[in-house]
């Protein structure tokens, strides 16, 4: 199973307003390239009802088959220069189509993924590869979005946000320890407590999810 | 008597020739002539970067203004050749900065270029105007920041497809306010973003501003803000062409184009999103080239453009286009003269897409014009090569390559060489030509046989032995560049035409049967060609003198054996020995 999560951020009760359209996410267990996971950023405001953690944790389950190249490729053949094949590269993840040849990824490819904001008219892609840590992101995040004002520094007030990208299936591995280890990081607590806006994501079956459900790797 | 012209007047008339070609007819005529031209000679072309030395350069041509120099072979497009191989510009411009203050413009073509490069240029040439990279690597966003900061009369700065260290987009912030001059600028290939408010304000500040080819980062909504202030831009490269648009915001993008009269060239469109492409309607009727080679649309899509694209001369386009698309170009297109059709997945065995030969056979009936062509299929028959043939007998260049090596005549399951004979039979002009499929002997015979006036041949997985490569090398009278992959040519065919060899600029040979022993032969036998032996296993020494080597790249020069081989070559020298490389 796939599991395929979007965030989606937005001005409180603004949920349901979302501005990017899912796209499916189609399995191909081809070679491992980059791909993309639609993610709309969404803060709702801590009124909302109390959501269910236990629901959310799913188990997810890699049940895709890697399948093997049909044919060994030979070194540069057929002629297609490198500069293309990495521009193809990147446009291929932004079409959304993935691999969960999850085995081949650590350390190749980008990890790209377009992050939409409510009311803001474009999306911004960003490379989870080059970070390790929720904060880390979300301080890209904050960057990226800082240019854009509704009046409310959305950032400002909450620093974690939680993206999932399913082709990372070590979920699993981690198992409901590691997802309680988590969930008790001080950090992420004091913040889903101090702030005004808890940080939460539509997963792809539309079940709203606390951030920081499932670790960062 | 002879009467001789008076120096000024040969001069005169002489600066009205601008081809190398005929330049070098000039300065053969006598020594004074020699001397006349040389002295007044502005632009060099060097298609070997290590065919001649700066010095022998500097030496000949004291006035140059315009150098124009190419580095790595062809093949390192295809990463077959290895990393450190060579082609620096360093040495160049250490020379070129003192003997010429005066140089203007530099373009170079798969070349190492430093920040150190950049920089010396930036310092060293008051009047510099024109810095053309392209498939060019080794410097970073640094290099570039020098030469937006110091080159005060810059016109042209265009990376074309380089590999550079993106190190931040804040370079552009450094063209100064008085940099007015700009005339083209192409960062297409840089990931970072530049300051949008600089190169909104630097697009303001150059009126003749031309061709403008921006990165994806660039995003969509902003693009109206630059073409404003550019309407009379005649290429433009767009950023990213997908955003969540506004209606006002497409509005003013069709307007922005609209305001484009002088649109004549368009490419960019990364990440696509068809809904957006409307906006370019207004100006497809003057449009002569399109680049839509990263674009990720589909076939209707690409339809509804191109037929709207009458006068276009050249259409750069992924397969997705499909025959379906090809058939519409041919009905609507007819002054097409250059097609290239990418594919879209090219490790997929199985067809993504309904783009077979079919596609190339009703361009080259409908469009008859057509002189270049670069074509990736899966499939492709004699039957259709010989009818291309027939419809185009004005190719200058066809380049087809089906995907999967040695495929043979999808109906016949005959090798190809009937279709390719055809097109050199009756394409007398073809000057490059780059093979595909399966191939024997024979199309080598008839190669060598028709194709006079060719000058670059790429074969790759093709040939049964020697007799291929001697057809070619015997019978090819204009060839200049021979690259060879994977193909069964050894040393007869080598040792028998080493003379020819001489003739040509270069010949690439890689997982051939070219032994070592031969190897040593050609060295001794030709003096004035570089024989360079690439072998990433260690010294050839060390293996017995029959066994084939990696790869071998021989070019003619003037300037003997180079210095800056890495480990992995080695440099046959005249008595048959290789002490010139690293054991």
């Amino acid at each position: 199973m796939n599991l395929k999560t979007e965030l989606c951020l937005g001005l409180p009760g603004a949920a349901g307003g979302d501005v990017e359209v899912d796209q499916s996410v189609k399995m191909k267990g081809k070679r491992g390239f980059s791909e993309t996971v639609d993610l709309k950023l969404n803060l709702h405001h801590n009124d909302h009802p109390a959501l269910d953690l236990s629901q959310n944790v799913k188990s997810l389950s890699n049940n895709s088959v890697i399948k093997p190249p049909a044919k060994t490729q030979v070194v540069g053949w057929p002629p297609v220069r490198s500069y293309r094949k990495n521009v193809m590269a990147v446009q291929k993840s932004n079409a959304e189509e993935s691999t969960t040849a999850a085995k081949t990824l650590p350390g190749g490819g980008a990890a790209f993924v377009k992050v939409s904001m409510d009311g803001v008219p474009y999306l911004r892609k960003v490379d989870l590869k080059m970070y390790t840590s929720y904060q880390q992101l979300s301080d890209a995040l904050a960057e990226m979005f800082s240019s854009f004002t509704l009046g409310i520094s959305l950032m400002a007030q909450t620093k974690v946000l939680c993206m999932i990208c399913h082709k990372f299936n070590q979920f699993r591995n981690y198992g409901s320890q590691g997802l309680t280890d988590f969930v008790n990081e001080s950090k992420l607590m004091d913040l889903l407590n101090s702030s005004e806006y808890v940080p939460s994501y539509e997963d792809k079956d539309g079940d709203w999810m606390l951030v920081g459900d499932v670790p960062w790797e | 008597m002879a009467y001789s012209f008076p120096e000024e007047v040969l001069e005169y008339v002489l600066s009205f020739i601008k081809s190398d070609k005929d330049r070098n007819a000039v300065s053969l005529v006598c020594k004074s002539w020699y001397e006349i031209e040389r002295w007044c000679r502005k632009r060099v072309f060097i298609g070997n970067c290590y065919a001649v030395s700066p010095m022998i350069m500097i030496r000949r041509f004291p006035e140059i203004r315009s150098v124009e120099i190419k580095g790595k072979p062809h093949f390192a497009d295809f990463n077959l050749v290895p990393e450190g191989w060579g082609g620096y510009f360093y040495p160049w411009v250490i020379a070129m900065s003192k003997a010429y203050p005066m140089l203007e413009a530099i373009r170079l073509k798969r070349m190492v270029v430093s920040d150190e490069c950049l920089e010396m240029i930036a310092k060293s040439f008051k009047n510099f105007r024109v810095l053309v990279l392209s498939s060019c690597e080794g410097f970073s966003t640094d290099g570039l920041a020098s030469i937006a900061a110091n080159c005060r009369n810059l016109r042209e700065l265009d990376l074309r497809e380089s590999e550079v260290e993106d190190l931040s987009g804040h370079w552009l912030s450094h063209f100064p306010d008085t940099c007015t001059s700009l005339v083209s600028l192409n960062i297409a290939c840089l990931g970072s973003e530049v300051c949008f408010s600089s190169l909104e304000r630097l697009v303001s500040r150059c009126p003749n501003l031309r061709k403008l080819q921006l990165n994806r980062t660039v995003p969509l909504e902003k693009l109206p803000n630059l073409l404003c202030r550019a309407p009379q831009l005649v290429e433009l490269g767009t950023g990213a062409y997908s955003a969540e648009l506004r209606p006002e915001s497409l509005s003013n993008l069709v307007n922005a184009f609209t305001g484009c009269k002088k649109l004549k060239a368009l490419s960019g469109f990364w990440d696509v999103v068809p809904l957006y492409l409307p906006a370019i309607y207004p100006v497809c009727c003057g449009l002569t080239s399109l680049n839509l080679s990263y674009a990720n649309i589909q076939s209707p899509d690409i339809i509804k453009l191109v037929s709207q694209c009458q006068n276009l001369q050249r259409l750069w386009v992924l397969d997705y286009i499909e025959d379906s698309g090809l058939d519409v170009l041919a009905s609507c297109c007819k002054n097409l003269e250059e097609l290239r059709v990418f594919p879209s997945d090219p490790y997929e065995l199985e067809p993504n897409v309904p783009l077979t030969e079919q596609g190339l056979v009703s361009v080259s009936e409908g469009c008859p014009k057509l002189h270049s062509v670069l074509f990736f299929c899966r499939r492709m028959s004699n039957a259709a090569l010989v009818t291309i043939a027939r419809n185009s007998p004005n190719l200058i260049r066809f380049r087809l390559c089906i995907l999967e090596a040695r495929a043979p005549d999808y109906l016949t399951n005959e090798p190809l060489d009937a279709g390719f004979g055809a097109i050199v039979e009756n394409c007398r002009k073809l000057r490059r030509l780059s093979l595909s499929g399966f191939l024997t002997d024979r199309v080598f015979e008839y190669i060598g046989k028709h194709a006079k006036k060719l000058e670059m041949l790429s074969i790759a997985f093709a040939g049964d032995g020697d007799m291929g490569l001697h057809h070619v090398l015997s019978g090819c009278d204009s060839l200049r560049k021979l690259e060879i992959r994977d193909s069964p040519f050894g040393d007869q065919a080598l040792l028998a035409n080493a003379a020819k060899l001489e003739t040509m600029r270069s010949l690439w040979m890689s997982s051939c049967s070219v032994s070592y022993g031969a190897c040593k032969l050609l060295g001794q036998k030709l003096r004035r060609l570089n024989i360079e032996v690439i072998d990433e296993r260690g010294t050839p020494e060390s293996r017995p003198e029959s066994c084939p080597i990696e790869k071998i790249y021989i070019y003619r020069t003037l300037s003997g054996p180079r210095f800056d081989t890495p480990n992995f070559i080695w440099t046959m020298d005249e008595e048959g020995n290789s002490p010139l490389g690293i054991a």
